[in-house]
C-alpha cells in the first residue's frame, strides 16, 4: 500500500488544480495544486494557520475556491450534487458536535444520511454499514450508551465510526488526534492505518510530526498556504525541511520501532544556543 | 439469514424496522415514540371531551360521545359539534403548529430557548396588528393580515441582519433579541398614544385568545395545516445532520444554507397561522419540544411528538382559561403562566445539578 502515490498521478481520484482559497478578502492559498494518492495514508503537516484545514475543507467541498477547481473522479466537485460527493468522500471536521443525549448507535447511524431519502430511511444496507462501522472501530460494545458519557478516546472512535458508516472510499480527518492522550492517539492512528490497509484512501491533518512520519505513506508539508514538500516521509523529512516549515532546529533520526524519521526538537535551553544565534544554527542541524 | 441477524444494530431502546416494496421504502421508528404519541393522543382525547362537556350548559361525557357519534338530538349536536368542537379542534391544531415550529427553531439554534420569537416574529406581528388596529381600525381579518405582514417582514429583516457568511444560531438569537426589544418599545409607545377603547382591543389581541373562534377560522387553519405539516416533515430530515455542526452536515450532503432558510420559512409559517387566527400565543413553542424530548428520551428533533405535545398543551391551557377559574381569560395568559412554571422547573433542575 505504501508504494502507491506519485505526487502528480493524473489518475488519482481526488485532486486540487491551481486553487485560490480565500476567507472574505484574506487569501489563504493561491495557485495550490495537489493530488491525493489513491489508497495512500496521506498526512498533512504544517504550522498553525498554514492553510491545512482550509485545504481539507476545499477538498471536501465545504468551501468554494475563488479560483481553480477540486476534481473528484474527473469532475469539478462543485458541479456535483452534494450527496454524490458525500457518497465518495467522508469528512470528520474539528467542529463536530454530538447532540445532547444521543446514543452511540444513533450518532453512527447519522453517517448514513447521503445514502438515505424520505422513503428510504433505514434499509438493511444502512443497518449493515452501521454495524460494520461500529465493529471496525470497536464501539459495538457500548452502542447503546450516551456519547456524553464516553471518554475522549472512545468518543473520537465513535465519530470515526460515523464517517465510516458513510461508506466512502476516501476519508478526510481534520486533526483527529487532538485532545486525546498519547495511548488513545496511537490507538486511533492504528485504526486509521487498518482502514487504509483495507483499501480506503485516508487524508489527515496531524500535529505530532513523529506520528505523521510513522503512519503516513505520503506526507505533505505546508507553509503559508503553499506545499513545501511532499512524498514518503523517509524521503522528504530532514532537519532542513523542519527548519523551513516550522522554523524549528531539530535532529532527525530513525524511529527505533518503525525506522521512519523521528524528530527531536533542539529547543533553546538544553543545547546552549543563544537566543540571537538561532538563525546561525542551520549548518549544525543539517549535518546530522 | 444468520448473517443478517448479526448485522442488526443494537440501539439503547426498542426500535421497529419497517421495510417493504423490496426495500424501496424503509423506516426506523422508536417504539417509545409510538407509545408516547398514543399516550398524548389519549390524554388529548380526554381533555377534548372534557372541554366539549364544559360550558354554560354542561353536558355529561356519555352524551358528548353519543353526539359525536351522531346519535343524539339536534340541540345537542348544535352545541357540541357546531359551537364547541371547532374551538377544541382549533386549540389542538394551533398548539400542534406551535409545537412543531418550536422544535424546528430549537434544533436549528441548538438551544432550548430557541423559538419563532427569537427571530422577532411575535414582536413584529404585534406591531403589524397594532398598526392595523390603531391607524386603520381594522377588524379580525385585517388585523390577522397586518400581523402576518408584520411578523414575516420582521423575521426576514432579522434573518438578513444576522447573515454573515451564512446563518449561525447564536448570531440569530442576539440580533433577534435586539430587534424584538426595539419593536417592543415601539409597540408600547403606540398603545400609549392610542385612545383608551382602541388600546384595550389592541391589548386583548396581544394577549392571544381563542375566544369567539369558530368554523370560519377552523377551515382555513385546517387547509394550511394540511399543506404545512407534510411539507415540514419532508424538509425536516437535514435538521438531524445540522445539529452536529454545519461542517458535518455539509460533508454528509446537506445544502446547509438552503435547508436552514426553508426550515425557518416553514417554522415562521407555522407560527404565522396561529398568530393570524388567535393572536400571539407564547411559550407553547418553547415548552412543547422540551416535553417531547423528555418523554421520548431521544436526541435530535422530535417534530411529530412536539406537535402532539403542543396540541395537548394548548387544549389544556384553553380549557383552564375558559372554565377553571370562573372567569374567561385569554388563553395567552394561561400559556405565559405555563411558561413561567417551565422556567422555574428548568432553574430548579439546573440548581440541583
Amino acid at each position: 500500500m505504501t508504494g502507491i502515490g506519485l505526487p502528480t498521478d493524473i489518475r488519482d481520484r481526488l485532486q486540487a488544480d491551481t486553487l485560490t482559497l480565500r476567507y472574505d478578502q484574506r487569501t489563504i492559498s493561491s495557485d495550490l495544486s495537489v493530488s491525493i494518492p489513491d489508497g495512500a495514508f496521506t498526512v498533512i503537516i504544517g504550522p498553525n494557520a498554514c492553510g491545512k484545514s482550509t485545504l481539507l475543507k476545499a477538498l471536501s467541498r465545504l468551501i468554494r475556491p475563488s479560483d481553480g477547481q477540486v476534481i473528484l473522479d474527473g469532475r469539478d466537485i462543485h458541479l456535483m450534487a452534494a450527496k454524490d460527493v458525500a457518497r465518495s468522500l467522508g469528512l470528520l471536521p474539528q467542529s463536530a458536535i454530538a447532540p445532547d443525549g444521543i446514543s452511540v448507535a444513533d450518532l453512527v447511524a447519522r453517517g448514513r444520511y447521503p445514502h438515505q431519502s424520505f422513503l428510504r430511511q433505514w434499509s438493511s444496507a444502512d443497518e449493515a454499514a452501521v454495524a460494520n462501522a461500529m465493529a471496525a472501530t470497536g464501539v459495538t460494545d457500548f452502542s447503546g450508551r450516551l456519547v456524553d458519557e464516553l471518554s475522549g478516546g472512545q468518543r473520537q472512535r465513535v465519530w470515526v465510526a460515523m464517517v465510516l458508516a458513510q461508506e466512502t472510499p476516501i476519508l478526510i480527518l481534520d486533526e483527529p488526534t487532538t485532545f486525546l492522550d498519547i495511548a488513545h492517539q496511537i490507538e486511533l492512528l492504528d485504526l486509521l492505518a487498518d482502514l487504509n490497509d483495507e483499501g480506503r484512501t485516508i487524508v489527515a491533518v496531524l500535529h505530532d510530526l513523529n506520528h505523521a512520519c510513522r503512519y503516513a505513506s505520503h506526507l505533505i508539508a505546508m507553509k503559508d498556504g503553499a506545499i513545501v514538500a511532499q512524498g514518503k516521509p523517509t524521503e522528504i523529512v530532514t532537519a532542513d525541511l523542519l527548519q523551513t516549515v516550522f522554523n524549528l532546529p531539530s535532529i532527525v533520526m530513525p524511529d527505533p520501532i518503525s525506522g521512519t524519521p523521528m524528530i527531536v526538537p533542539k529547543g533553546r535551553r538544553l543545547t546552549g544556543t543563544q537566543k540571537q544565534c538561532l538563525s546561525t544554527d542551520r549548518t549544525g542541524t543539517s549535518m546530522v | 439469514m444468520i448473517d443478517h441477524q448479526k448485522t442488526e444494530v443494537e440501539f439503547d431502546r426498542s426500535v421497529l424496522r419497517l421495510r417493504c416494496l423490496s426495500e424501496r421504502v424503509s423506516v426506523r421508528v422508536d417504539a417509545d415514540w409510538l407509545v408516547v404519541g398514543a399516550g398524548i393522543l389519549l390524554v388529548a382525547g380526554i381533555v377534548a371531551i372534557t372541554s366539549l362537556m364544559s360550558g354554560t350548559y354542561p353536558i355529561p361525557a356519555i352524551k358528548v360521545v353519543r353526539t359525536l357519534l351522531g346519535i343524539e338530538d339536534e340541540t345537542l349536536r348544535m352545541i357540541v359539534v357546531e359551537w364547541r368542537l371547532p374551538r377544541v379542534a382549533l386549540a389542538f391544531l394551533l398548539g400542534a403548529c406551535l409545537g412543531m415550529s418550536g422544535a424546528i427553531f430549537q434544533s436549528l439554534t441548538r438551544n432550548p430557548l430557541g423559538s419563532p420569537d427569537i427571530i422577532g416574529f411575535s414582536a413584529g406581528s404585534y406591531t403589524g396588528a397594532l398598526i392595523v388596529i390603531l391607524l386603520f381600525s381594522g377588524g379580525y381579518y385585517e388585523t390577522a393580515a397586518g400581523a402576518l405582514v408584520g411578523g414575516i417582514v420582521t423575521a426576514a429583516l432579522v434573518y438578513l441582519l444576522a447573515w454573515h457568511r451564512g446563518i449561525h444560531g447564536f448570531r440569530l438569537i442576539i440580533v433577534g433579541i435586539g430587534v424584538a426589544a426595539m419593536l417592543g418599545a415601539f409597540n408600547a409607545w403606540m398603545i400609549r398614544e392610542a385612545e383608551l377603547q382602541v388600546a384595550m382591543s389592541a391589548a386583548i389581541w396581544g394577549a392571544g385568545s381563542l375566544n369567539g373562534l369558530g368554523v370560519e377560522q377552523l377551515i382555513p387553519v385546517m387547509l394550511a395545516v394540511v399543506i404545512l405539516l407534510p411539507t415540514t416533515l419532508l424538509f425536516s430530515r437535514p435538521l438531524r445532520q445540522m445539529e452536529m455542526g454545519d461542517d458535518v452536515a455539509r460533508a454528509s450532503g446537506v445544502d446547509v444554507n438552503r435547508s436552514r432558510l426553508i426550515l425557518m420559512v416553514l417554522g415562521v409559517a407555522l407560527t404565522a397561522i396561529v398568530t393570524a387566527a388567535a393572536g400571539p400565543i407564547s411559550f407553547i413553542a418553547l415548552v412543547a419540544p422540551q416535553i417531547a424530548r423528555r418523554l421520548t428520551r431521544s436526541a435530535g428533533p422530535t417534530l411529530g411528538t412536539s406537535g402532539l405535545a403542543g396540541g395537548l398543551l394548548l387544549l389544556i391551557a384553553d380549557w383552564v382559561a375558559q372554565h377553571a377559574l370562573g372567569v374567561q381569560l385569554p388563553v395567552g395568559v394561561m400559556t405565559v403562566s405555563i411558561g413561567g412554571l417551565y422556567f422555574l422547573f428548568l432553574l430548579l433542575r439546573e440548581g440541583r445539578k
